[in-house]
């Protein structure tokens, strides 16, 4: 791991942790329900990103896996919120 | 291990400071924005643009590393491409609905469905 990657994959980091503490203060803040909806499947999304980057940082193919999971459940999630949303129960 | 060529590793480094940005212009943009449904497309740029850029720099850098094609992070990218637009679609029909009542004058939810199915 080269200096320009590692200083890289730091920053890219950092931009991960800025964009999820203003997403999580529009999980605080949000009006609606569907705002927190929203923030919270977009935190998913940083999370996951977090992991394939920290993929990327350690050289390892097992964070991949890992990403795929809490994308898929991400969906799972974020679909079942708005569908309660939506009709009041999750499975009718 | 041995050391990766530098125009990979300047590649993966630019893709991801590039997926880093997005980031955070997303999320910028689910905090300043001033309507639900403003707000509705500010997370598009992340789960669009911006996990292409990191599924692509996972390519580049497990490709270059193992010396073959590697395309596990496409999978990543596939699945997002699908799920996002149901996910911003449910929302949006969600959104629909409960502020569809608070507009008019003060109705039932009955009388509002019987509205709708006219």
């Amino acid at each position: 791991m080269s200096p320009l990657l590692t200083a890289a994959i730091f920053v890219t980091l950092a931009c991960y942790a800025l964009a999820m503490t203003l997403t999580a203060l529009r999980l605080l803040r949000g009006p609606g329900a569907q705002d927190r909806v929203l923030a919270l499947d977009l935190l998913y999304i940083l999370g996951m990103l977090v992991v394939l980057v920290l993929g990327i940082r350690y050289s390892s193919q097992m964070y991949f896996e890992a990403a795929l999971l809490i994308a898929l459940f991400g969906f799972v999630g974020s679909a079942a919120l708005a569908k309660f949303l939506l009709r009041g129960e999750v499975i009718e | 291990m041995n050391a990766l060529p530098f125009w990979v590793e300047l590649i993966v480094a630019l893709l991801l400071l590039a997926s880093g940005a997005l980031a955070l212009v997303g999320a910028i943009g689910l905090l300043r924005l001033k309507t639900f449904f403003q707000r509705m497309h500010a997370p598009a740029v992340t789960t669009s643009l911006c996990i292409w850029c990191v599924a692509l720099a996972a390519i580049v850098y497990f490709s270059a590393r193992d010396g073959r094609l590697e395309l596990q992070a496409w999978l990543i990218m596939i699945l997002l491409t699908i799920t996002a637009p149901i996910t911003t679609s449910l929302l949006a029909r969600a959104a629909l609905f409960r502020q569809r009542p608070a507009k008019g004058p003060a109705k039932g939810p009955a009388a509002v469905d019987g509205n709708d199915r006219q």
